[in-house]
Order: structure tokens, then sequence, then C-alpha cells
């Protein structure tokens, strides 16, 4: 129960996080990427509150023998940089690029009800699972 | 309030949720591996993930409601293109292992080579691409 809960307060502060500083609006996502155009550099401050928050947070809590809610944490244990890894974040780059949404302001903006979003987050999924077909074969 | 600080604010309760559900329950606050998982992951490890997505919905829901000043953006991508960035999102971070979220904030912050290459790579291919788009649509 706790572990449930923990994740639905965590997802809403994760989401208000989104909306308040601006990372559903794709204009200034896509203005932040506009390196070579009118650059909009307030996604760099999203990063950086969330960096600074995150860093010091981690260096706390990962030193506590286990999480609250869990026996112990699952941490990613892959360090090597492979093809994967790399064409899989370019290709993201470029969907993110093209209209603006990674995964977590299009959620965020879900209750907007814009088709374009409703429309984003199916086709998200599907690509998410095809990615999973592919790298669960090999 | 400037957007710049308003970003911070943000960003930084971003990171009040990336810390929580690593205090809490012990894992990485990436929205794209959490999603994916409702659907590849045993039944057992569905419903903590269906309820942060869900959280994220609701909780990106309530600044318009709770602030008239606060104005929902309309995505500037057509259906068309919104559905082609849905796949190349979703296919690129699923075989990427990671998104913004996973890589950008909670990899970073765990000094993660890995993830401080990927958000490398995914900022400069967003870069190129709206250059192309910049040039090509002259918008």
């Amino acid at each position: 129960m706790g572990k449930l809960l923990a994740s639905l307060a965590s997802g809403i502060v994760f989401g208000i996080g989104m909306a308040v500083s601006g990372m559903t609006s794709t204009a200034r996502v896509q203005g932040f990427l506009d390196f070579f155009g009118a650059w909009d550099p307030t996604l760099a401050f999203v990063m950086g509150g969330g960096l600074l928050v995150t860093t010091i947070g981690y260096r706390f809590v990962l030193r506590k023998p286990a999480p609250l809610f869990a026996g112990s944490f699952s941490l990613p244990t892959k360090t090597d940089i492979d093809k994967p890894l790399l064409i899989g974040a370019a290709i993201f780059g470029i969907g993110w690029g093209l209209v603006g949404y990674c995964p977590g302001p299009a959620l965020a903006g879900l209750t907007y009800g814009y088709a374009p979003t409703l429309a984003f987050i199916p086709a998200m999924i599907v690509g998410l699972l095809l990615a999973h077909k592919i790298t669960a074969k090999t | 309030m400037h957007p710049f600080l308003l970003a911070a604010i943000g960003g930084g309760l971003v990171g009040v949720a990336a810390v929580m559900m690593m205090a809490l329950n012990g894992r990485i606050a990436g929205v794209s591996g959490i999603l994916a998982g409702i659907f590849t992951q045993a039944a057992g490890e569905r419903p903590w993930r269906l309820l942060f997505v869900l959280g994220i919905v609701l909780g990106g829901g309530l600044p318009p409601l709770l602030n008239a000043d606060f104005k929902a953006p309309l995505p500037g991508a057509g259906v068309l293109l919104a559905v082609i960035g849905g796949l190349l999102v979703g296919f690129g971070t699923g075989l990427g292992s990671g998104c913004t979220s996973g890589h950008g904030i909670c990899g970073i912050a765990r000094f993660s080579k890995r993830s401080l290459l990927a958000t490398l790579t995914f900022m400069t291919a967003g870069v190129i691409t709206v250059a192309i788009l910049r040039l090509t649509t002259g918008s």
C-alpha cells in the first residue's frame, strides 16, 4: 500500500513540476532546442533545478541500506556505452525536436485534451513496445 | 513570476519527485521505462507503474485548475506529426533505455556515464532536428 501511494504521490509532484516549469509547452521545448535561431534558455533552468535537487537528494537517500517500501534499491546496472543507447537516444531526440514532447510532459499535458497530445501518447506507447520487441530478441 | 524562476521551481519539483521515488520505492523516476513496464512487466510490477503515470497525468492537470492565469499550452504539431513524433520518442527511449527524466535527471544525478552520453546525444539530435525544421518550414 505504501509503495503504491508513494508512486502516486511522486507522480503527482512530477506532473505539477512539468506543468509549472513550462515543459508541457512544445513551443518552449522547441525554442530551447533552437540553438541556431531564437534560443529560449528557460528549460536549462528546469534541468538545473531538477539536477540540483536530485543530485543532493540521491546522495543522502542512497547512503541508506534500503528504501522505505522496498527491500533494496533498483538501480540500473549497465555501464557500457553500446549502440542501442546512442541510436535510441538519437531517434528519441529527432522525435523530441519534431514535436517538442518527451514522455513526461506529454503525459502531464494529457488532461488539456488537445488532439495532438492525445495522438502522441498512444503512438509513443506503440514505439516503446516495438523497441521492447526488438531488444527482447537480441 | 518570471519564466526562469517558474522553470527552476518546476524542475525542483521534478527533482523532489525523483528523490521521493528513490527514498520510498528505490526506483529511478524514468517516465519512459515506467510507462513501458505497465505493458511489458509481470503483473505485480504493474500497479505502482500505473499509479506513477496516473499521478503525472493528474499532477499536470492541477495547475490550470488551481490558477486561472495558467494557460494550458497548445501543441504546435498537428495530429499526423504528433503520431510520427510519438513513435520516434517511444521507440528511441525504449531502445536507449530512458528519456529526459531517467537519463537527463536521475542518471546524471547518479553520475552515470551512459546517461550523460544519452542526454548529450538526444539534445544534439533535437537541436539538429529543430534547425532542419526551421530551415525547411521557415517557421
